[in-house]
């Protein structure tokens, strides 16, 4: 229904699917126009299509949904959860957090990884570089210098949610990487030349020949869309860099798989 | 005209620190009309108080940025050309940090 000139009628399009709300949202993924509730399903019902195609999970699996307290692992861990209960999944599902020790950016963001324990109702376990490694991200830098902490990092990151896991009994690791994450690696690793990695980073499970496999339900979700699902449903998470990541190769990446995106549309 | 801007997903870090402000704009064409072009080359002279990069590259906002206008994404209503009115709620999200 077109309002007339001079009512707030502005830009106000029915949702293509339901074809009665107002939408509130043009997708990245289908350049759909979509209204809340309907937006809600899809994003949803296809994750929980991802994890029935790729075979992601088993009754019974002891998962844990590595948590940094960040919009991807939130979200994750609010849709992991909600779909566990809604299809029967049969999963018991864990927070595992991982504490590098970086002042003023981990201890944040584990804060908000505690808020999600209660408000999901999920049991959380928090493992440090600390205990692990005898070192904090923090110590590591100061030796080092800022230059190619990422690397560092990553690898003891890796190292730690396998400890963690372990600790935990767990059957698999579940991470919030989104359809952006692992476009950005593709091209990363494209200008490294790195084959190796490349032949490997789009897998949506990884390590299923060692003791704990992981896996991506958020494959191929947009990151627009984990963040305006996270808004619309008010979900807390925490937003701040990482304070040695503006040195990182993968900011360039990013900066041009956006750059793209806003000509491809 | 009076507005409410929200800025969240680390952005407030460019404001002062300050989550939800409450402005109230000059309109110097005499008319009744802001666009959020205007809006947005606004805020970057008043609001934005360090690294205007993060928040704007060339006349709109850098690509990862979100932008609802009363909890509308700015891409159902033209973008730039999305007119503003009196007591709407802007909110602008970045998405570009860790997950």
């Amino acid at each position: 229904m077109e309002g007339e000139g001079g009512e707030r009628k502005r830009g106000a399009r029915l949702c293509c699917v339901c074809k009665k709300s107002r939408a509130s949202v043009k997708r990245p993924k289908t350049l759909e126009q979509i209204c809340r509730e309907c937006f809600y399903d899809a994003f949803e019902s296809e994750i929980h299509q991802v994890i029935l195609e790729n075979q992601l999970f088993s009754p019974g699996e002891r998962v844990a949904i590595g948590a940094s307290g960040g919009k991807d692992s939130t979200v994750l861990a609010y849709v992991l959860s909600k779909l566990n209960r809604l299809h029967n999944y049969g999963l018991h599902l864990f927070l595992l957090s991982v504490d590098e020790g970086i002042t003023g950016y981990r201890d944040d963001s584990l804060e908000t990884v505690h808020r999600n324990q209660i408000q999901y109702g999920l049991p959380l376990k928090v493992v440090s570089y600390k205990d692990l490694y005898g070192w904090t991200m923090d110590e590591i830098v100061r030796v080092i210098g800022l230059k190619n902490n990422c690397t560092f990092c990553g690898v003891f990151r890796r190292q730690a949610l396998d400890r963690g896991a372990s600790l935990l009994k767990v059957d698999k690791v579940v991470t919030g990487h989104n359809a952006d994450d692992i476009a950005e690696t593709v091209l990363l690793n494209l200008l490294r030349g790195d084959v190796a990695r490349l032949s490997r980073c789009t897998s949506i499970t990884t390590g299923e020949d060692g003791p704990i496999p992981r896996c991506k339900p958020f494959k191929y979700t947009y990151e627009k869309e984990i963040v305006m699902y996270a808004y619309f449903k008010k979900l807390d998470y925490f937003s701040t860099e990482c304070i040695y990541s503006p040195n990182a190769y993968r900011g360039f990446a990013r900066e041009f798989i956006k750059d793209l995106e806003r000509i491809r549309c | 005209m009076q507005l409410t801007l929200e800025f969240g997903g680390g952005l407030e870090l460019l404001c002062d620190s300050k989550k939800i402000h409450n402005v109230n704009i000059e309109q110097h064409n005499g008319e009744d009309k802001l666009i959020m072009k205007d809006l947005l080359s606004w805020v970057q002279t008043n609001l934005i108080k360090e690294r205007p990069e993060m928040f704007m590259k060339g006349d709109t906002v850098r690509p990862g940025v979100l932008v609802l206008e009363n909890d509308c994404d700015w891409e159902l209503s033209g973008q730039l050309n999305t007119s503003l009115e009196d007591k709407d709620v802007v909110v602008f999200i970045s998405t570009l940090h860790g997950g």
